[in-house]
């Protein structure tokens, strides 16, 4: 006696292949949503805003004409902001992991360090805008200026770069360190010599891609006030400032329609901005891939 | 139990051994032991290794060769389980007091690793990578250091036109050859080799063998190898291990002529490992 | 001639007193880095935890965790956080809704079905979606999305809670695809060939075998996506409105929790008024909220991680 019958299971079958191939088209479109929302998003700001985007836009300051509307205040801030957040995050972060990968001993603290990162990394940016307004703007009397933003920002950014720092020094083979330990270097000569310049392309890929982030990051500086409608360039590190992204929100929030237009150019700059930056993070990570 | 005093009885034998040369002694262990965590992966190794000789040390894989080798310039101690007792005596001084600074001791012993472990830097910068830790900064010194530690490694003719480029481009046993060279740039005294032929084509295991052979004029060399043959070729004295014990340590000939232990011999015919 | 390297060595060992001194706070200092994160933790807490306790000085906790009406302006204000938890969970499960089929979707094709060729292009794609400025959605949201709404709803109100909840969703996608994808790719091929040795479409494996196998990655990526929907500014804040509202009509205007603590900070809100600490009362509510969210993530997929 057959316990399977054949036949059954073959008139089964066609119903079960059928079933695959529909599926199969459903899951291919989800997966080709994204390209389609890109698609339309980038179609819809840049036939909107590359009509406003010319060399006097990238020139002019923020006016209450859309016409002569420009960013040249925003992208001066956001450069600044940069400058202050780069070098703060970047050491700060990669110290961290340096510390985490290299010194720490496997106990409680470190694993609390190891647990309060990753839960850093999941707090709202508001959250980290509230923090930076009442410590650095207030109780520092930092006031609301470019390193006040930059700190902020930092802190921001710190449990990214720490998080990809940690694996560019975990990718090092264990045989460097012993090659370099076997002639009598010391610890931290070996991490000078050996691990950092191994880990340096990671270490960058990754912290290009956290001030990608850090760019395009509106709510925790206007929360500690950069300002919107500043006619001027920031002098030094206490001046007051305006970034891209605050400049964009500021547009998309007027009633005009033309500010909406003038929004898109603003987005089309920032656009370009995180293209470059993230060109060059693909660019790193391709020429040192494949090392070992 | 019995195999320790056998261990034992049989180094005494050899130290009386009258020599036909009166060699140094440039590495004195005695009664060491070492764990990873719980796991004791070395007993009571007694073992005297020569000045300017080459010692191969030679037994099955997990019988604790490595870790012995790598005890000698304490890079076990990288493992951070490690634990050990007994005494190691370099140039007669304990590598293991307080006051012994373990990078001065790695600065006389070099080591060369099963795998080429050559850093992502140009052929230069690796084999300078040595003196310019250790201070040396003068172009010309690095240079003269470099000349003369590749040839030293038989590598110079090779690699002479193309030193600025990347030493990943060598071959496997170039490679190998090029951690020797590195190795010989801080002039050590002793120089350790963990199975260096192990991840090579034969060609490149002879020209390694070679240049053991010519390097022992000036330096002391302990060599672990799972290959007998290779034991025997190049070795004065050849110490077997087995499950973290020496069973026997002789002079080669003797050991693989004439085994004092049947495990020797068993192990030197085939019969296991 | 002959260059002595060992005596060059050793001279040089004499004056090296800076390599010992950085020997020593090398350590020291990277251990300070380290410390900062911590810092920012504590930081971040009493900020919170402070001027919060200064909020309850003025208003009641049971009107604020009880209360139904958000109005932190003039007179008679009151201050009832149920609206804009109701706002922020609207958002979120809408969010949800638009991101848990596709994100889903999208990773058991990539990681089951896509032909090489098609990952080439659509994983490039996500992570280009991923790096989007938050702005940029915003703006979407409005200028595009809510239009599109209102020609298929009558009377729909430019600020509303549906767009930017689906433009949520839209941005959290791309985390709910990689996670999830992530999870799936690390069943190993030989469940896979054992699966469809015996007969099973692809079909079959992914859904009765892969996802079942990656299920604690995959719900821990949508629990991440939840925490990621709460804590979303920018995009409410420009499309949602500010009018605090308990309601489940998407069509409304509301307003979420990150939504009222940027309107408060572009207002002029003076600093000391009971609507200055009210901004922390809130960001308390959303920090506890994130925190639960991301500790919850974290214990599933540790807690049901399989191994293989």
């Amino acid at each position: 006696m057959n316990l399977v019958d054949k036949q059954v299971v073959q008139n089964k079958m066609n119903k079960r292949i059928i079933s695959n191939r529909i599926m199969r088209q459903l899951f291919f479109l989800a997966s080709v949503f994204g390209i389609v929302v890109l698609a339309v998003l980038l179609y819809r700001i840049f036939s909107e805003g590359l009509p406003y985007l010319d060399l006097s836009f990238l020139t002019s300051f923020a006016s209450r004409f859309p016409e002569e509307a420009g960013i040249k205040a925003a992208i001066a801030g956001s450069i600044w902001l940069m400058a202050v957040t780069a070098p703060i995050s970047l050491i700060l972060g990669v110290g961290t992991a340096i510390y985490l990968e290299e010194y720490a001993q496997e106990n409680k603290f470190t694993r609390f360090i190891r647990m309060n990162i990753s839960n850093l990394a999941g707090v709202p940016s508001v959250v980290f805008g509230l923090l930076g307004l009442t410590v650095f703007v207030r109780l520092m009397e930092m006031g609301r200026s470019v390193i006040a933003g930059g700190l902020t920002m930092s802190l921001l950014i710190l449990p990214i770069i720490v998080v990809s720092s940690q694996e560019a020094i975990r990718s090092i083979p264990k045989n460097q360190y012993e090659a370099s330990f076997a002639m009598g270097a010391t610890k931290w000569q070996t991490i000078r010599r050996v691990v950092l310049p191994a880990a340096i392309p990671g270490i960058l890929t990754g912290g290009i891609l956290a001030l990608s982030r850090a760019i395009g990051e509106t709510a925790p500086l206007l929360m500690i006030g950069a300002l919107s409608f500043i006619a001027y360039l920031p002098e030094n590190i206490w001046s007051g400032f305006t970034v891209l992204p605050i400049q964009i929100f500021n547009w998309t929030g007027r009633p005009q329609e033309e500010f909406h237009l003038v929004a898109s150019a603003g987005i089309i700059v920032l656009l370009v901005i995180l293209l470059l930056m993230n060109s060059v993070a693909i660019l790193i990570r391709n020429k040192f891939s494949k090392r070992y | 139990m019995q195999a320790a005093s056998e261990s034992k009885h049989v180094s005494i034998l050899n130290t009386n051994e009258p020599d036909k040369e009166e060699t140094k002694t440039i590495y004195a262990v005695d009664n060491f032991n070492l764990w990873y965590g719980d796991n004791q992966a070395l007993y009571d190794v007694k073992m005297d290794i020569p000045m300017n000789k080459v010692t191969a040390i030679i037994g099955p894989s997990g019988c604790g060769k490595s870790t012995f080798i790598k005890a000698l310039n304490r890079l076990v101690e990288l493992v951070p389980s490690v634990k050990m007792s007994g005494s190691i005596k370099y140039d007669d001084k304990d590598i293991f007091s307080p006051k012994y600074k373990v990078e001065d001791l790695r600065t006389n012993v070099g080591m060369v690793f099963q795998n080429p472990n050559p850093f992502p830097k140009s052929i230069y910068e690796n084999v300078i990578y040595g003196p310019k830790t250790h201070g040396i900064k003068k172009k010309k010194v690095l240079d003269e250091i470099a000349e003369k530690s590749l040839k030293g490694a038989a590598l110079w003719d090779e690699v002479k036109d193309r030193l600025h480029e990347n030493a990943f481009g060598l071959s496997g046993g170039q490679q190998q050859r090029l951690c020797i060279a590195r190795c010989l740039a801080i002039e050590p005294d002793v120089i350790l080799m963990d199975e260096p032929t192990s991840a090579l084509d034969p060609i490149s295991t002879t020209k390694i063998e070679e240049l053991v052979q010519n390097l022992k004029k000036d330096y002391s060399i302990a060599i672990v190898t799972h290959n007998m043959q290779q034991a025997a070729r190049i070795s004065d004295k050849t110490a077997f291990f087995l499950n973290g014990e020496v069973i026997e340590y002789s002079n080669t000939d003797k050991l693989f002529s004439n085994p004092d232990d049947k495990r020797t011999e068993d192990y030197i015919t085939g019969r296991f490992g | 001639m002959a260059v002595n390297v060992k005596e060059m060595m050793n001279e040089k060992k004499s004056n090296q007193h800076l390599l010992r001194i950085l020997e020593k706070v090398a350590p020291v200092f990277f251990l300070l880095c380290a410390i900062i994160s911590v810092l920012t933790t504590i930081g971040i807490i009493l900020t919170l935890l402070v001027e919060t306790i200064t909020f309850f000085n003025r208003v009641s906790f049971v009107e604020f965790i009880t209360g139904t009406e958000w109005w932190p302006f003039g007179e008679n204000a009151s201050y009832g956080i149920l609206p804009l938890i109701s706002g922020t969970l609207l958002i979120t499960v809408i969010a949800m809704i638009v991101a848990i089929p596709i994100g889903l979707a999208s990773a058991i094709y990539l990681s089951e079905f896509a032909p090489p060729k098609v990952r080439k292009v659509v994983k490039p794609v996500l992570e280009v979606l991923a790096g989007i400025p938050t702005i940029v959605y915003g703006f979407f949201a409005l200028t595009f999305v809510t239009p599109m709404l209102q020609i298929a709803i009558d009377d729909l109100p430019i600020f509303n809670a549906l767009s930017p909840g689906i433009v949520v969703g839209i941005m959290i996608i791309p985390m709910i695809a990689s996670l999830s994808e992530d999870a799936m790719s690390s069943v190993p091929n030989s469940i896979r060939e054992g699966a469809l040795a015996m007969g099973s479409t692809r079909l079959e494996v992914a859904l009765k075998v892969i996802v079942p196998a990656a299920l604690s990655g995959i719900i821990a990526s949508f629990v991440l996506g939840v925490s990621r929907a709460i804590g979303e500014t920018m995009i409410v804040s420009v499309a949602a409105g500010s009018t605090p509202k308990l309601t489940t009509d998407v069509t409304e205007s509301i307003q979420t929790m990150t939504g009222y603590i940027v309107q408060v900070t572009l207002g002029d809100a003076s600093y000391g008024s009971t609507t200055y600490y009210s901004i922390y009362a809130v960001g308390m509510t959303l920090f506890v909220f994130t925190l639960i969210m991301n500790l919850l993530s974290q214990y599933i997929s540790r807690r049901f991680k399989e191994d293989y």
